[in-house]
């Protein structure tokens, strides 16, 4: 296990003319921690990591690893761990070469050198590929020799943007697992840039949810979905409804809140029963209905003209094959899943 | 290759590379013209007398004289010199060109370009004027006293190589900056976070991945430069003798057709060897693609 370190984001702020690409970000990471920057493209998830590498300069702010002030060290004096978006693999080098190259740049003696590296390609299962040439390799094996070169040199933190955006589903959905794996048998001080919800959810330990520049949130992955703080983390989490006060009414017939609700669509089922006394009902119009494998989604007009997702699992969707568009339905929420979101417009 | 079962497709198919190799006929018969029947045509000169009658003389002549010797020897030392200046001071401008940001890149481009639109006459000729004894550096050097008399600037091996490099320096950079600018700038970022230095990134990743690119400038400077005859004849001031300005002189001195074909094959043959000899050496490089990166 190797030693890892907390890191500090202290009010960090970089613009580009006048686009504000970072405002003022401050975010603690605790040592051995995965987190999760998860925004859309254009949210400063990208640029924050390139600060913390060092390839981008902060107008101000403070960058610490551990208790030391990292923001004005050379990128290649940082001890940081680095897996690129497009892997960046050396197309001139062997898979070995690849690994290897850290440790040469050590100064590691040669036969040691090149049983780290072996080690560490048999521990992102890639035994047997090092002496192959990069451009022999599949988009999953280029992601793993990325991952082992970035750890081969044992470093402090990682960091890593995007790292599975090109690969396929299926791919991917395995990468996350093994890379979260990897984080944990090594404890490293891992820090992840994505704009897929589903797979920050599934990796963090805590996901930021970043948008034009300032974290909205930053969570555990159940708080971040179940309570978002902001519209934008509600609705960038899932199909959220947000709805106006005074639509929603409760089944006991008082009216639900003063505030903006956010229901998400999976939340809804369309029998009272399930959801209890205290629960919601919305009623409506059926726009569209959509079946999606696992589950069905319906499209709902409430009387006021605002439309609301509605997701009902397939198992328990009976009838919706038989529901006709035009007819009148009733959507009703428990009130565990009804949340109030202070200062949010429907 | 795609086996067309059905007949129309495939005289389709047919008809399709007949047209495209057609478009080819238009350059293929001026390089006939120009380039081809040229050759031949100084082929059967050297092996002609001034009469008229085949001989192997003419071979013998230029063969047993000195003077081809040390002229074959000038051109290789303006040829390599060149080069290994032209390397020496093109990859780091092309490494500065494609690492500035790119409004500062194309403008320092356009300086680079300026002097390629002007004629090789006035570019040499205006060498002349900064070179001569009584030229702009000189009388800079003498007049701040940095050097007491002014320095042998032109009318020799130095000018000619000076006058050669500024021509050649464009065309060098070029090929070798489209290289470099083709690095994924992440390749650079990557190096640099598992610990390189600027030096060791340069090293091991950039000059490798841009060795395609100054290969193809030097063989666009080694062929340009093995025959260049202006810059030697002008700065040269008749002291610097390359293949070049030998045929010129065997040709308006002593009208003697023979010989300048002979010289004329030595300079052919000259550029059929070292093209086989980069071929050679690129094979070499591509094949030893798959290495070790140990800095």
């Amino acid at each position: 296990m190797m030693k890892s370190l907390p890191i500090t984001i202290d009010s960090v702020r970089k613009t580009y003319g006048s686009y504000v690409a970072l405002d003022d970000v401050s975010l603690d990471i605790r040592a051995g921690e995965f987190l999760t920057l998860l925004g859309p493209s254009g949210s400063g998830k990208t640029t924050l990591l390139m600060a913390l590498a060092g390839f981008v300069r902060p107008d101000s702010g403070r960058l610490s690893l551990d208790d030391r002030d990292i923001t004005r060290l050379a990128p290649n004096k940082r001890d940081i761990g680095i897996v690129f978006q497009n892997y960046a693999l050396f197309p001139h080098m062997s898979v070995l070469a690849n690994v290897e190259y850290p440790l040469v740049l050590r100064k590691t003696p040669k036969a040691e050198a090149r049983q780290r590296a072996l080690d560490t390609l048999a521990r992102v299962k890639l035994d047997g590929l090092a002496e192959r040439n990069i451009a022999a390799l599949s988009g999953g094996q280029r992601q793993r020799v990325a991952l082992a070169r970035a750890i081969v040199f044992e470093p402090r933190v990682m960091l890593m943007d995007e790292p599975l955006s090109a690969l396929d589903k299926n791919l991917r959905e395995t990468m996350q697992y093994e890379i979260r794996r990897l984080h944990d048998d090594l404890g490293i001080t891992t820090i992840y840039v994505t704009h897929d919800q589903r797979e920050a959810l599934i990796m963090s330990d805590r996901v930021a949810v970043m948008n034009s520049g300032r974290i909205q949130q930053i969570d555990t992955p159940q708080r971040i979905y179940n309570h978002p703080s902001t519209r934008f983390v509600a609705e960038f989490m899932g199909e959220a409804n947000i709805i106006a006060p005074g639509l929603v009414r409760r089944i006991d017939g008082a009216d639900a809140s003063s505030e903006a609700l956010m229901i998400r669509a999976e939340s809804f089922h369309l029998d009272a029963k399930l959801v209890g006394r205290d629960g919601v009902a919305l009623e409506g119009t059926l726009r569209a209905k959509a079946f999606r494998g696992e589950n069905w989604l319906l499209t709902l007009a409430l009387d006021g003209g605002q439309e609301i997702l509605v997701c009902i699992p397939a198992a328990l969707a009976t009838g919706c094959a038989e529901l006709a568009t035009g007819q009148r339905l009733t959507a009703y929420a428990p009130a565990a899943k009804v949340h109030a979101i202070p200062g949010a417009r429907a | 290759m795609t086996v067309i079962a059905d007949p129309f497709l495939a005289a389709d198919a047919r008809r399709e590379r007949r047209f495209f190799l057609s478009l080819s006929l238009p350059a293929l018969f001026i390089v006939g013209l120009a380039a081809i029947l040229p050759i031949v045509w100084i082929i059967r000169q050297s092996f002609l007398t001034t009469g008229g009658e085949y001989t192997v003389g003419n071979y013998e002549k230029v063969l047993s004289s000195g003077l081809t010797w040390s002229a074959l020897v000038t051109t290789l030392q303006l040829s390599l010199g060149t080069l290994a200046i032209c390397i020496l001071l093109g990859t780091p401008l092309a490494l500065a060109l494609a690492s500035a940001r790119p409004r500062v890149a194309n403008l320092l481009m356009a300086f680079v370009m300026l002097p390629l639109w002007t004629s090789i006459l006035v570019r040499t000729y205006g060498w002349l004027v900064l070179l001569r004894r009584d030229g702009l550096i000189n009388a800079a050097l003498t007049g701040s006293g940095l050097t007491a008399e002014p320095l042998p600037l032109v009318y020799n091996f130095t000018g000619t190589l000076i006058g050669m490099v500024h021509y050649m320096l464009p065309l060098f950079l070029l090929p070798v900056y489209a290289a470099m600018r083709d690095i994924d700038a992440n390749l650079v970022r990557a190096s640099a976070s598992m610990g390189a230095t600027l030096g060791q990134t340069i090293r091991t990743v950039i000059l490798p991945l841009s060795a395609g690119g100054i290969f193809s400038g030097s063989i666009i400077v080694f062929i340009y430069t093995i025959g260049f005859f202006i810059t030697p004849a002008v700065l040269g001031g008749g002291k610097v003798n390359p293949l070049s300005t030998r045929i010129e002189r065997t040709l308006s001195t002593f009208q003697d057709w023979g010989s300048a074909s002979v010289l004329g094959i030595l300079l052919l043959i000259l550029m059929a060897l070292v093209g086989v000899m980069f071929l050679a050496a690129r094979r070499l490089i591509a094949g030893r693609k798959v290495g070790t990166g140990h800095a």
